[in-house]
């Protein structure tokens, strides 16, 4: 690596950023499109997509380069360490919006329209009588079965916790400087998520298929879906970034003291594994 | 926040690219600061519009201009356009200039990620000001845009809620980089305690912003997903409820207005000092009392939703909550009459928008409290009278604020004096014109005038129509505001250094306009 | 400095015509005082509140004019340069508190009997519908009495008129008039289950002292009792919709003798009804029914010449449903379309209503299909 400026890195006129932009653009156009019902929607949206990856190759890759020319000192390295952390917090308030919603219905509206509101239970639901799990008075989607915690969710919450460990050891090992066991710990978290993914995706199927438990079951399925949905599409993201750090340890981008981009993805894993357990607890067990 | 030095990576060190692609490209937080406040007056253009718009239909009983769904999406999308595009950035514009000059830094601390917030922006608008050409037209539920009723919205209804969403991301990726920003890169012996009240003010809203817009993104989420995904979020059939998105969005919305105000207080602390030529009256209350008020801002959100039927426990609870806001606010205003007191003062443009803020923000704050006695809130919920409320705080705050950033900071970054004479003109008829638009839209709220309605029984008529006289001078009179900021940007009186007598500070002590790049090597702040 | 004086003059008028107001006991200034016992607390509140900031008001203005007159450079002033006081600013923290509390106390107990709807002589129960109020008498002597209160047809006709309109005829009931209004008893407390069919509506009469949100799927309470008989007017106070703000609410309170004689009335005319659904119709006695039954019910979103608005509200001229099968017309307008705006009018007309309707329908705006009759509707519900 080369030696690391002691000034503070100030990129200049990078195109990147309205790449960026006009590919979110792109994209929820063609979502948007997509939604009513147009069948370019679709086509529209995987365009963004492509253009959303392009520019993420990009941009990247340019930081990556810079980093490896020693642009990077440590008070830019704070810069995105903290960046970070606050993007972090910012997704912890993303899900506590949808955990707000799981725990607004499970102690306020299911409640109350079983009877802790009186009126709104006799004058309008006087024959709903089921608490959580629920589709709601209108058995809205049909009759369904509940997510059970402790066949696939159980393993799945090892394999999550045990990819927390694992991705600490590579840290442990980079730290100690050495490389191939750091990648050694990586690929292995690499498969924890993997097949943390795959078993989610059997999950879905049965619960289509076998439970008809589906997006549209009531307020049941909708909190479910969507919590370990919004939480299945975080591990996917974590997983690519785990595999592009992969990549890059590899080729021996980080030194023991310079590595902002591993920490990075570490935090986001833990974070995805933290919202897991919330999800376990909350979702599945209780 | 050691570092003595920064480098840039290009080979015009000492000035921009040429042409377009510099605004395009441009990692400079002083462009990007620009870019942002052109947006921000272009959109309050766009947003006073269909204010205007508003104000001419409601200028006689009887339904003369508009139909009923075209005004709802008016009253819509002319408070998501001054909130979310006139507001907003222009808070954000004034951080990305003036914080790395106040605080001693070279730039931004994530500079592409900087010119990536703001660019998402006018696609957001695009999309969202697109739905009025689409079937069912533009979003006409409010701005608060409630289930079920948005539900039934036509065409645009995905685009406006992705044009939240991308709205939102701006937001966030540009409140990161403020909080990096102030607490990685402040030259040395810049410690918190030192830092000048703007920026102290911007660290907690983009804390707020942080924290409160993600949650927004998932209430529409949740909306996107019921209407197209078969969810029951807000439907009780299927055991979800309308009300839980009103507590969702309204644990993003409360927080939100502090948003809009927080840096305004930032703007005032600063304005104050330097036209009584005394320094701010209690410094570090102002401090605590912006984190209380940030605090609190999180436990009030159901003042929104007297009238929902909630358990009265809660109604207290909220009730109590928000008459606490009452106390660090008043803080902040008691600070600001005693750093008059005893000063030696002069009245250019700034100060008596500042002075104007004082006054206007607080009989807003006053209504705010009326609103928050829950039983009262009863007859004032949905009528007028908070319509009054919040056009007090928000134009009359958020917006005054602004207009006394321009006149202050304008010099300072132009290198030219803009014309007082004209300046304190804008102001005049602007405060004469701006009450007599929103004064009366307290006796209407009280005398029973519903918000939100295109046409309205006949003894409202004399208040209408004086309300709608003032708002066309006021709108008019914002074209004087316009002209004497591109006149500065042209040319005028070179202005000084220090530009004001009594300024403090470390922008003043950049030459005006300052170079591209300021602060390459680390000021020294004892 | 005479621009401030004038400033000064300009903010002192306006507190002096709100403070005048304050003894006024109606008028376009202030709160009204309203008729029941609720509405004189919460205006009682609302003014203790409203002078005691007129009075920090005073005090903090003022302090700040006297600085903004004396302190002035142009008079000299020299900049003092204090900038710190730690027993002004506990001063200024604990006196805000106090008087917070002082007003937390009386709102405190208004709430708290507000929120008491218990022992009430007689329950309704309020159904919000776009754009419209249905109201059920749930028990006491008015029980299964059913009122649908829309707009007043002259109102209605008069809005759409636009700017030709002559409102001056209407005094103030302009858009505050209903066809059907809901009558109480005077001296009664009313207890009030507040519902919504579609979206979110909010019923407020300002006289009564009180809004309360209606809420599809879920039921609010609140209550009333209203000592002066008289006619009390609002209006739904809740976003709703293209016509929201069209949908007025009228209250009749009625002495008990009187109201007991509207009953019976009522009564009748619903038996009446019911008998006339037995009968054969004739075509042109429908369709002429049913134009008046569209005009107020229908005519908001599917338009008076049935031709829909794109994009929100479908065409009925012309389309498959109107002309085609009548069993799926019919379907159509007794269950609704759910998670649409089409509502389920089969809880809200009777069947000779929903028959005059459809058959007005089928047989408008170029569409030839044919007429429905009461027992058709009867036997489908
Ligand atoms: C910049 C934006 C802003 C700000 C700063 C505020 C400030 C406050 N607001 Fe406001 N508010 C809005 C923007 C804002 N609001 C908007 C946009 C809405 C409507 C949203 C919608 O429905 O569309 C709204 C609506 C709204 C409601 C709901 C009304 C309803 O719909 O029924 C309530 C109710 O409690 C409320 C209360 C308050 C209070 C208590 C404050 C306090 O922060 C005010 C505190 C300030 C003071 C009190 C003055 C100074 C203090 C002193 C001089 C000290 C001494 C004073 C006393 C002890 C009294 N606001
Ligand atoms: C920062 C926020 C902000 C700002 C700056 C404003 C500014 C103004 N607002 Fe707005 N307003 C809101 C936020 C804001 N408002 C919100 C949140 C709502 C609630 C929405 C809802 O219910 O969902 C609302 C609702 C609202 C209503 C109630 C509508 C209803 O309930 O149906 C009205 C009515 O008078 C109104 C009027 C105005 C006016 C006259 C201005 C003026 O200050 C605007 C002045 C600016 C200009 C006019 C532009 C400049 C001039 C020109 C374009 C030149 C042309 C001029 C002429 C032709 C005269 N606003
Ligand atoms: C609040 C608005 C509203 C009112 C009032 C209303 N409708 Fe509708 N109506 C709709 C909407 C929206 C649809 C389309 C539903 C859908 O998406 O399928 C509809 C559909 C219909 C259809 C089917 C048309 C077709 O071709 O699909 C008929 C018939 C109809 N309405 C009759 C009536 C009658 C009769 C009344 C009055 C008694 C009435 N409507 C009142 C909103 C309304
Ligand atoms: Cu019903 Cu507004
Ligand atoms: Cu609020």
């Amino acid at each position: 690596m080369a030696h690391t400026s002691d000034h503070y890195y100030v990129p200049h006129g990078s195109h990147w950023p309205i790449v960026a932009s006009v590919a979110l653009f792109t994209g929820v156009i063609g979502a948007a499109n997509w939604f009513n019902g147009h069948s370019a929607g679709q086509m529209i949206l995987f365009l963004g997509l492509a253009l959303v990856a392009f520019m993420m190759f990009g941009w990247f890759g340019t930081v990556i380069n810079e980093s490896l020319k020693g642009a990077y000192n440590e008070q830019v390295d704070r810069s995105f360490r903290q960046g970070m952390m606050w993007f972090i917090f910012s997704e912890v308030m993303f899900f506590a919006a949808f955990f707000g919603a799981l725990f607004y219905a499970r102690v306020l509206s299911v409640p109350w329209l079983l009877g802790g509101d009186l009126s709104t239970h006799e004058f309008l639901w006087s024959s709903f009588g089921e608490n959580w799990p629920t589709n709601g008075p209108g058995n809205v989607g049909g009759d369904f079965e509940s997510m059970g915690a402790w066949g696939i969710p159980a393993i799945n919450t090892l394999l999550l916790l045990s990819s927390g460990v694992t991705i600490t050891l590579s840290h442990w090992a980079l730290k100690a400087n050495d490389q191939a066991k750091t990648v050694l710990w990586l690929a292995a978290t690499v498969a924890l998520g993997a097949t943390f993914l795959a078993l989610q995706a059997y999950e879905y199927i049965h619960a289509y298929h076998e439970l008809n438990l589906t997006l549209g079951s009531g307020i049941y399925g909708s909190t479910f879906f969507m919590l370990t949905g919004f939480h299945g599409f975080h591990v996917t993201i974590g997983t690519v970034m785990l595999i592009v750090i992969t990549l890059r340890a590899a080729k021996g981008h980080f030194s023991p003291d310079h590595h902002f981009a591993f920490e990075g993805v570490a935090w986001y894993w833990h974070f995805v594994d933290v919202v897991w357990l919330g999800l376990f607890i909350f979702v599945y067990v209780l | 926040m050691s570092t003595a030095t920064a480098t840039h990576d290009d080979h015009h060190d000492h000035g921009p690219a040429k042409g377009l692609m510099r605004w395009v490209t441009t990692t400079n937080h002083k462009d990007i600061g620009t870019l942002y406040l052109l947006l921000a007056l272009v959109n309050f253009f766009i947003g006073g519009a269909m204010a205007m718009v508003i104000r001419a239909e409601l200028f006689q009983p009887g339904m003369q201009i508009v139909d009923p769904q075209f005004f709802n999406s008016m009253t819509t999308v002319h408070a998501l356009v001054m909130i979310f595009g006139a507001v907003m950035p222009a808070f954000t514009g004034l951080a990305n200039w003036l914080i790395p000059m106040m605080i001693g830094a070279p730039d931004m601390a994530l500079p592409r990620l900087n010119n990536f917030s703001f660019w998402i922006l006018p696609f957001a608008f695009t999309l969202l000001l697109s739905t009025f050409f689409m079937n069912g037209g533009g979003p006409a539920a409010g701005w608060t845009i409630y289930p079920p009723l948005v539900l039934q919205m036509g065409d645009g209804f995905p685009f406006m809620i992705f044009a939240i969403h991308l709205a939102g991301i701006s937001s966030i990726m540009g409140s990161i980089n403020v909080v990096v920003t102030i607490l990685n890169m402040r030259a040395p012996g810049m410690t918190l305690m030192k830092m000048p009240l703007f920026v102290w003010t911007w660290l907690i809203t983009a804390y707020l912003l942080i924290a409160t817009m993600p949650v927004l993104a998932g209430a529409v989420t949740m909306l996107l997903t019921d209407k197209f995904a078969a969810t029951s979020f807000f439907s009780a059939a299927g055991g979800g409820d309308p009300v839980m998105y009103q507590h969702i969005f309204w644990f993003f919305g409360h927080p939100e207005v502090y948003i809009l105000i927080l840096p305004a207080f930032g703007v005032v602390s600063a304005i104050v000092p330097t036209f009584a030529r005394k320094p701010l009256f209690g410094y570090s209350s102002m401090v605590y009392a912006t984190a209380s008020i940030a605090f609190l801002s999180f436990i009030v959100w159901a003042h929104h939703m007297f009238t929902v039927g909630m358990p009265v426990v809660g109604e207290l609870f909220f009730m109590y909550a928000t008459m606490m806001i009452a106390v660090p606010t008043g803080v902040k205003v008691f600070n600001w009459v005693s750093t008059m007191w005893k000063g030696s003062m002069t009245f250019e443009t700034p100060m008596l928008f500042a002075i104007g803020f004082i006054i206007m923000f607080t009989i807003g704050g006053f209504s705010g409290l009326m609103l928050a006695i829950a039983p009262s809130d009863f007859q004032y919920h949905d009528t007028y009278f908070v319509v009054a409320h919040f056009h007090y705080v928000l134009v009359t705050g958020a917006i005054y604020s602004i207009m006394a950033a321009t006149y202050y900071w304008l010099p300072k970054w132009t290198g030219n004096m803009y014309d007082e004479k004209l300046g304190k003109m804008h102001f005049w008829l602007s405060t004469v014109s701006v009450n007599v638009l929103f004064f009366p839209q307290h006796f209407l709220g009280l005398a029973g005038m519903p918000r939100r309605i295109p046409d309205y029984a006949v003894q409202f008529a004399d208040w209408n129509m004086i309300s709608s006289i003032g708002g066309f001078v006021f709108g008019v009179s914002q074209l004087l505001f316009a002209y004497v900021v591109i006149k500065t940007i042209r040319g005028g009186e070179k202005a000084t250094d220090q530009v004001w007598e009594g300024a403090h500070g470390l922008e003043w002590t950049l030459p005006s306009p300052p170079p591209y790049h300021t602060f390459t090597e680390a000021p020294q702040v004892k | 400095m005479r621009k401030l004086r004038k400033l000064a003059g300009l903010a002192s008028a306006f507190l002096g015509a709100s403070a005048s107001t304050a003894q006024a006991s109606y008028g376009l200034l202030n709160m009204r005082e309203g008729v029941t016992e609720t509405s004189q607390s919460v205006y009682d509140l609302h003014m203790t509140i409203f002078l005691v900031c007129c009075a920090i008001g005073v005090v903090v203005f003022g302090a700040m004019l006297y600085s903004i007159v004396n302190h002035r450079k142009s008079k000299g002033a020299v900049a003092a340069q204090f900038h710190e006081s730690t027993t002004m600013e506990i001063l200024w923290t604990i006196v805000p508190i106090v008087i917070l509390v002082s007003m937390a106390i009386p709102a405190t107990s208004t709430l708290l009997a507000m929120e008491d709807s218990s022992d009430a002589d007689m329950t309704i129960k309020v159904t919000g519908i776009q754009w419209k109020w249905k109201y059920d008498y749930v028990d006491g002597d008015g029980a299964g009495v059913s009122i649908l209160s829309s707009l007043h047809p002259k109102l209605n006709e008069a809005r759409q008129l636009g700017a030709n309109a002559d409102l001056s005829q209407f005094d103030d009931h302009y858009l505050l008039d209903v066809d059907n209004p809901l009558v109480i008893p005077t001296g009664k407390k009313v207890r009030f289950l507040i519902t919504a069919a579609d979206v979110i509506h909010s019923w407020w009469v300002p006289d009564l002292g009180w809004k309360k949100d209606a809420i599809p799927g879920f039921v609010n309470e609140s209550w009333t009792k209203v000592d002066q008989p008289g006619v009390y007017r609002g209006q739904c106070a809740e976003l709703c919709g293209k016509d929201h703000g069209f949908m007025p609410i009228v209250v009749i309170a009625k002495a008990p003798e009187d109201y007991a004689k509207w009953v019976a009335e009522q009564h009748g005319a619903a038996a009446a009804e019911a008998a006339s659904a037995d009968r054969e119709w004739g075509k042109d006695e429908l369709i002429a029914k049913g134009q008046q039954v569209y005009t107020t019910n229908c005519a908001s979103c599917h338009q008076p010449t049935g031709q829909g608005l794109p994009g929100a509200f479908p065409a009925l001229a012309g389309s498959a449903i109107a002309t085609g099968d009548p069993a799926a017309h019919i379907n159509t307008v007794l269950n609704g379309k759910p998670g649409t705006a089409m509502a389920a009018y089969g809880a809200l007309l009777s069947d000779a209503d929903i028959a005059a309707v459809i058959s007005y329908e089928r047989n408008s705006w170029g569409n030839d299909a044919g007429v429905v009759q009461p027992a058709a509707i009867k036997a489908a519900r």
